[in-house]
């Protein structure tokens, strides 16, 4: 508990040494100018893609989540039948959903319900009882779930007229494939955090190579090693932090001006960021300032390694 | 203080140095010299580490000097003033910043100790170009500022490679009464140099042992010297 607490002091004050700086010590070290914006736009632009893959990635784990459980929790039957035989094999079918294991509860629509869902395509004075129209009865899942292909093997034989719909069918390949792309967001996090450090060390690099004399004569009157890293690292950390804030920002903003649509209307709209998930972007700033850190730290002591 | 013993140097193939051994004890007073490509500079740098001796025993202040880890070594060149044969500045700042770089590095801020550095600045006639950027001095000025720099920290020990090959007699007897006085405070000087006539008058100065190498080898100097 106390060693826990003394690393989160040193990392406290290494945090606030970054912060506070120390201008004389960033002066020895002059600025190269064009690892400044590489490091700058790297890290924008990288951050502006962040937001896009955690956008993606959070609204295929919603759309997954919520077609999942509706998938596995509603089926519907429709019952086809000629007039006279309508009644009989509904009952029929009933009959045999109580009888499986698994089945919540199942549910004959009654004639005003089953005229309200035709309402939008037929107009509100349908006369339900004179049409043929098939009887629906809404199954709903137990949390364990039922055999589907056993029902559907028992209505096949007792009830002709029956068709069992467990919108599995058409559901089950669109989740694996919401999952598959939640994963690829997260994937794409991973990658663009890793360009993100190589970027970082290659403008590193180069920084620490232009300043080699200067290195060396920092060494020779006396300067210890992390104080050398130190005027890099905070160089570097700032730069990747300042443009990381800006290029979440802009993605951010991006993402809140895509026109808005219907919830209804699909995968497009959902996006963007619902509510808290607003908040999930922030860390991605921070992300990148500890990304810059570390890999300008190993940078700055591979270099040092070679200077006596 | 610092203790070579039986110290060898070879940059590739033929060894340059072999079998130096050199004692730089509290208050002694040293000069060496040689022909140009004897190893002058490369002996002193042996002696601050900038580069490890291939063979022999080099030891600074009581360690071994391959028991030093880096930060070790940092700390070492704090207490050894060294002024460069090429003067070795930061281009990017002003004069007067980089004399104070030997503080700045090791956290002390130059503000407090402004009156000691315009001293400083003022005894080696450099106060009208505090402001200037290295690349904008005369040789001269840039051995100045490079030995104000070596002596800002106070030092034990102070390594000094060819200080007076750009200046004129008047300024060379000048750093050559700032060396002694330094040595007469208990300072161990060393002097790598040509002009043998620095040497004469600093014999009239102080006791000095001169040094010289010769095929490799450390040896005292005849008694022209
Ligand atoms: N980094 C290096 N790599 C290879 N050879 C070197 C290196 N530095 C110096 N030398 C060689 O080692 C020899 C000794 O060099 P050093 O600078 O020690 O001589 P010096 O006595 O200081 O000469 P001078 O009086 O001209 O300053 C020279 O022949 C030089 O060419
Ligand atoms: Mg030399």
């Amino acid at each position: 508990m106390t060693r826990l607490t003394r690393r989160a002091q040193r990392l406290w004050r290494l945090v606030w040494a970054l912060i506070k700086g120390d201008p004389r010590a960033d002066r020895v070290v002059p600025p190269t100018g064009f690892t400044a914006w590489l490091t700058l736009f790297t890290a924008g632009a990288m951050a502006f893609l962040a937001v896009f893959a955690l956008a993606l990635s959070l609204a295929t784990g919603r759309l997954a989540d919520r077609w999942a459980s509706e998938l596995a929790q509603s089926a519907t039957i429709r019952i086809s039948a000629p007039a006279e035989q309508m009644e009989r094999q509904t009952e029929a079918a009933l009959r045999i959903l109580s009888q499986t294991p698994g089945v919540a509860e199942a549910r004959a629509l009654s004639p005003d319900e089953q005229r309200a869902l035709l309402e939008p395509w037929f107009g509100a004075d349908l006369p339900v009882d004179s049409l043929p129209i098939p009887q629906l009865i809404e199954v709903i899942e137990a949390r364990r779930g039922f055999a589907a292909e056993g029902l559907r093997l028992r209505l096949r034989a007792e009830v002709p007229g029956a068709v069992f719909d467990d919108h599995t069918r058409w559901r089950r390949p669109l989740v694996r494939a919401a999952g598959r792309l939640r994963s690829l967001g997260w994937v794409s996090i991973a990658l663009i955090t890793l360009t993100t450090a190589a970027m970082i060390t290659l403008a590193a690099n180069a920084a620490l190579a232009a300043n080699a004399q200067v290195i060396g004569v920092l060494r020779l009157v006396g300067a210890r090693d992390t104080y050398i890293a130190r005027a890099f690292v905070r160089r570097f950390t700032i730069r990747a932090l300042t443009g990381a804030v800006a290029g979440t920002l802009a993605g951010m903003a991006a993402i809140w001006a895509l026109p808005s649509a219907e919830e209804a209307s699909g995968f497009l709209t959902g996006l963007g960021f619902a509510g808290a998930g607003w908040l999930a972007p922030l860390p991605i700033p921070l992300l990148a300032g500890g990304v810059a850190f570390w890999a300008t730290r190993g940078a700055a002591f591979r270099a040092l390694k070679d200077v006596t | 203080m610092i203790e070579l013993r039986g110290v060898g140097y070879s940059y590739s193939g033929d060894a340059l140095l072999s079998d130096i051994s050199l004692t730089l004890a509290p208050g002694s007073f040293h000069f060496l010299t040689g022909p140009s490509g004897a190893g002058k500079t490369t002996l002193l740098k042996l002696c601050y580490l900038e580069l490890k001796s291939t063979s022999g025993q080099v030891t600074l202040f009581g360690r071994p000097a391959q028991e030093i880890g880096r930060d070790g070594i940092a700390r070492i060149r704090r207490r050894i003033g060294v002024v460069h044969q090429d003067c070795r500045f930061l281009d990017h700042l002003p004069v007067l910043d980089n004399i104070a770089l030997p503080l700045t590095v090791a956290g002390h801020p130059p503000e407090a100790h402004r009156e000691e550095l315009g001293e400083l600045l003022a005894w080696v006639g450099l106060e009208a170009r505090a402001r200037a950027l290295p690349p904008e001095l005369s040789g001269g000025e840039r051995q100045r500022a490079a030995l104000a720099r070596a002596i800002v920290m106070s030092p034990d020990v102070i390594l000094a490679d060819e200080p007076t090959g750009n200046l004129d007699w008047e300024m060379s007897l000048r750093l050559l009464t700032l060396l002694t006085e330094l040595n007469r405070l208990g300072k161990s000087v060393l002097i790598a140099t040509h002009d043998l006539n620095l040497i004469r008058q600093a014999k009239t100065q102080v006791a000095a042992r001169v040094l010289r190498i010769r095929n490799r080898h450390l040896v005292a100097a005849g008694a022209d010297l």
